[in-house]
């Protein structure tokens, strides 16, 4: 990628409407942004962003409706619960039946999902799974019971509702009161907004699927390489990943080229802030309720104590920075001691970020930090342990040896992978025979930057695993693709050709997700939680949905004790839409 | 496969006439076997060599041959796995018991497309019987999408001749079946010189590659023709873009055509894109001024920048070559057998 040389260009690449926008909403692509006032009339519109409004108690009325929007400079639509983006903030308390009302004022079905809530399967909100969907004028009553506590989200599971608006924070306190850990408590709901009709973002991709990525590799790397390393370092850099077709640089689908990404629906100029005094401690609830980006977040001058994750409670973990998967729900407490801090969310691919402060009061900003470089894909994201983490394949005899130590260090499983049949067609366009097992790699763009990034590996659930049963049963599925059709699927298959995975009422069970694409892929299992183990197999954290890294095979355990039909998919949007998506049945 | 080639629109001369069979077997082994050739070099260090189509189907099994995604229906392949009816060599284990003392090759060559081995998944082995209940769920897999492409709308200064031509290419359905629409011509003072359109059912075979089969119609200044169109296109190692198809005519005429072409990124947006392409035909067309065997060879360059991905001039130089009997023609009409081009022109998409 072509790093811009003005270091105050603190968005690189950025189209030119974009960049004009930018110039235009107050110089913040020029640095100017601490001098000015936050922007957040650039965000004024009929729908209410910034703070999403809090609705507590036991009964609710949401309304599934358009609104206008306007974050670029472009007015838009939006679909909004309540005219509010994102949807308000529902406060539970755990043990309470809740009843919600939605109704959808839209011109097309809707629905409700809410993520990582364990519930009856028919209040799940999947359309074609659970329900029927809610059609245009209706409303559909919700009621569960809550029967856990934490930080959750919910948001539509229909069409591309996601993508426009349609998401929120839940807040459940515990049952035995919350024993309140901080003094401030906020939620940070990060997404990604585009002007783009989001089937016009997915025929582009179809067309095009690197469409969006504007940090391909150029001739002019080449001759950097050449330069600096020799001209056969040079190749035998590029030669296996062009020899596959396949893009090291491949890092989101979608780009800050259409996205501009929102903190608790705030762009980046109009600043959300959350106050704070001095000493105070801080509870950030991170809910990355985007369509497609994964966000490295930090706290520049802060360390960040992670204390629940996906709604469970975890033994405390301090870290500089973390990654945020799409659907991951990450609680940290921090106590700021001066007086404003940034809270930077970086995409992955570097092509942008959402922003947020922390201040003693309204108005006050601290310098955003320049986005990393972006890291291309290593061989080790390619081919798992046998890639090693080395710059390039060797090739040859020495080559192997150098593999098998590779392998070692990066956890390589000693199994026999058995790819399915439906993998070895048009559907796939690569297979990883030597995948990676561990769990203590951030994963591309984090390795080795100086800061301590919070991995799966440091995660544990307090209490430990729900069910002590060993699996009774194994489920393989892998993750699969073809980026340059855009196709997604799993053990090569999309939704329309797959039948459902059958799980046996009461059943513990090992399922083990193994990734045969170069992209991480968040899997996200309704109904039941997703027990991750490492490794060697030990209990790690309780999650609802988990990240895979690109050629890495993981595993999680499920007590099968949700009876129904059940979602189970890549939390991506297009990746889920275009099929990487089973139905589960519990019977 | 450009037509784009000058046809002096002389008539005088007979036709070789060659075999029919000749152009069927000359067609269908150059389409297949280039793929397969990029291919096979892309898994280099076996010394594979080039193979027709026929020893890629029916002779020996080596671990290159295995790799090669154009030869094999990947269904049929797992099928006949099952069935214990292929030779144990044919077995992943098979080959790769040949090449163990080739870690990296292996890894690289196993990683993708092939057939799949006697002991992999069958991927509906979890669904218990279970159906998928109630209520329909339809996702984008079971969407058509569509795509038009105009590759090159462009402004032709000839050594003789200033003209315009196009070429376009348009899409529309689900990710492994689709049809395919694909128009080229050349029009001058207003009038169309020479044109083909093709439409096609694109049908994914291998993660890289679609087979094309369909018609071909010709328009122009010479009486109309129809072919019968086979054809293959996809990415080959190393990015480059393959499109290749074989023709076949009323009466005896065949047509063999072979494009490719690279796109280098000098910047993001400001990409170099080499091009080449070889017609050869079956028999004589004098109306057409094309002769049989090697009839003419295209190398292009064009430079564009994209304003958007969608929407993208560019400036180019485009030399043409012409062989045989073609260049017979050319010369009987007081032609250069070869000439150079400059062209600007516009790509867009949507």
């Amino acid at each position: 990628m072509k790093r811009p040389s003005h270091p105050a260009l603190v968005l690189p690449n950025l189209p030119r409407r974009r960049f004009l926008q930018g110039l235009a909403a107050g110089g913040v692509l020029a640095g100017l942004a601490p001098l000015l006032k936050p922007a957040r009339a650039q965000a004024a519109a009929a729908a209410a962003s910034g703070y999403a409004p809090e609705l507590r108690g036991t009964e609710f009325d949401l309304t599934i409706a358009e609104s206008r929007v306007n974050f670029t400079g472009a007015p838009c639509i939006a679909t909004t619960v309540n005219g509010s983006l994102p949807a308000p903030t529902l406060r539970w308390r755990e043990g309470d039946t809740v009843t919600i009302r939605v109704t959808n004022r839209l011109r097309e079905d809707t629905s409700i999902h809410w993520h990582g809530m364990i519930l009856p399967s028919q209040m799940d909100g999947v359309p074609g799974i659970s329900f029927k969907g809610i059609a245009p004028g209706e409303t559909f009553t919700y009621r569960f019971k809550v029967a856990q506590s934490g930080t959750y989200w919910y948001h539509s599971h229909s069409g591309m509702q996601e993508q426009t608006g349609l998401f929120g924070a839940i807040i459940i306190d515990p049952a035995a009161g919350a024993a309140r850990r901080a003094e401030r408590d906020y939620v940070v709901q990060l997404s990604d907004w585009t002007d783009e009709d989001p089937m016009r973002i997915f025929a582009k991709l179809k067309a095009q699927s690197d469409y969006y990525n504007f940090n391909q590799p150029t001739a002019g790397n080449f001759f950097r390489d050449v330069s600096q390393d020799g001209l056969t370092a040079a190749m035998a850099k590029r030669r296996m990943w062009n020899q596959m077709r396949m893009n090291p640089t491949d890092l989101a689908d979608i780009s800050a080229y259409t996205y501009t990404y929102l903190t608790n629906g705030t762009t980046p100029a109009g600043n959300w802030t959350g106050l704070f005094k001095p000493g105070e401690r801080v509870r950030l609830r991170f809910i990355n309720g985007s369509a497609m980006t994964f966000f490295d977040v930090r706290i520049p001058g802060l360390k960040m104590t992670v204390v629940q994750n996906d709604g469970v409670d975890v033994e405390p973990v301090t870290v500089d920075e973390m990654r945020i998967g799409v659907a991951e729900t990450y609680d940290v407490i921090v106590e700021p001691q001066d007086e404003v801090y940034t809270i930077f969310a970086q995409s992955m691919d570097r092509s942008g970020y959402a922003r947020g402060t922390l201040a003693v009061r309204e108005g006050m900003t601290a310098g955003v930090p320049a986005l990393d470089a972006p890291e291309p894909l290593s061989m080790g994201d390619m081919m798992g342990a046998m890639g090693g983490g080395m710059a390039a394949m060797p090739h040859g005899g020495d080559g192997a040896m150098a593999m098998d130590h590779g392998a070692h260090a990066m956890g390589a499983t000693t199994v026999r992978v058995r790819h399915a049949t439906t993998e070895y067609g048009p559907s796939v366009d690569m297979r990883v025979d030597t995948p990676r097992a561990n769990l203590d790699d951030p994963g591309v763009g984090l390795r080795n930057n100086g800061r301590r990034v919070l991995t799966y590996a440091d995660l544990r659930t307090v209490g430990g695993a729900l069910d002590p049963r060993p699996a009774e049963r194994e489920i393989e599925l892998h993750l699969t693709g073809n980026m340059e059709r855009y196709t997604w699927s799993l053990d090569g298959l999309e939704f329309g050709k797959s039948t459902p995975v059958h799980f046996r009422h009461g059943e513990r069970l090992r399922v083990i997700l193994h990734n045969d694409t170069m992209m991480t892929h968040p899997m996200h299992l309704h109904g039941m939680w997703s027990e991750l183990e490492n490794a060697k197999g030990e209990f790690q954290a309780r999650k609802h949905t988990i990240s895979v890294q690109p050629a890495q095979r993981i595993s999680f355990l499920v007590t099968a004790d949700a009876p129904g039909r059940w979602a189970w998919h890549c939390h991506l949007l297009y990746h889920m839409d275009a099929g990487m998506f089973r139905q589960v049945v519990v019977a | 496969m450009k037509l784009r080639a000058f046809t002096p629109k002389i008539t005088d001369k007979p036709s070789h006439l060659p075999a029919l069979g000749a152009a069927v077997l000359l067609s269908l082994s150059v389409a297949p076997s280039w793929a397969q050739d990029a291919e096979a070099e892309a898994h280099a260090g076996h010394g594979a060599s080039a193979k027709t189509m026929e020893e890629m189907n029916h002779g020996a099994v080596s671990h290159d041959a295995m790799s090669m995604e154009m030869d094999m229906n990947m269904d049929d392949m797992s099928t006949m796995d099952r069935n214990g009816e292929m030779a144990p060599g044919m077995t992943h284990e098979g080959a790769a018991l040949e090449k163990k003392d080739d870690m990296t090759d292996r890894g690289a060559m196993s990683m993708q497309g092939g057939a799949a081995p006697l002991d992999a998944r069958d991927p509906h082995a979890y669904s218990g019987g279970h159906d998928f209940g109630p209520f329909p769920l339809r996702l984008a897999d079971r969407h058509n999408f569509g795509a038009l492409l105009v590759d090159r709308l462009e402004a032709v200064r000839a050594d003789d001749d200033d003209f315009v031509a196009y070429d376009l290419q348009a899409r529309y359905g689900r990710d492994y079946d689709r049809l395919v629409l694909k128009a080229e011509g050349d029009v001058s003072d207003g009038a169309l010189e020479e044109g083909s359109t093709q439409l096609l059912w694109g049908h994914a075979v291998a993660p890289f590659w679609d087979t094309q089969l369909g018609l071909r119609y010709d328009t122009g200044e010479a009486p109309d023709q129809g072919w019968l169109a086979f054809g293959i296109q996809g990415l080959a190692p190393y990015w480059f873009e393959v499109d290749a198809a074989a023709y076949v005519g009323a009466a005896g005429r065949g047509a063999v055509s072979v494009e490719a072409e690279y796109e280098l990124l000098l910047t993001q947006n400001l990409i170099l894109q080499p091009h080449v392409e070889m017609t050869a035909y079956a028999k004589d067309d004098g109306e057409r001024g094309l002769g049989s065997g090697l009839s003419d060879v295209v190398l292009g360059l064009r430079l564009r920048y994209e304003i958007r991905r969608e929407f993208a001039p560019y400036i180019g130089m485009e030399w043409v070559g012409t062989y045989g009997g073609s260049a017979d023609y050319a010369r009987a009409a007081g032609k250069n057998t070869d000439e150079m081009r400059v062209v600007a022109g516009l790509r867009f998409w949507f």
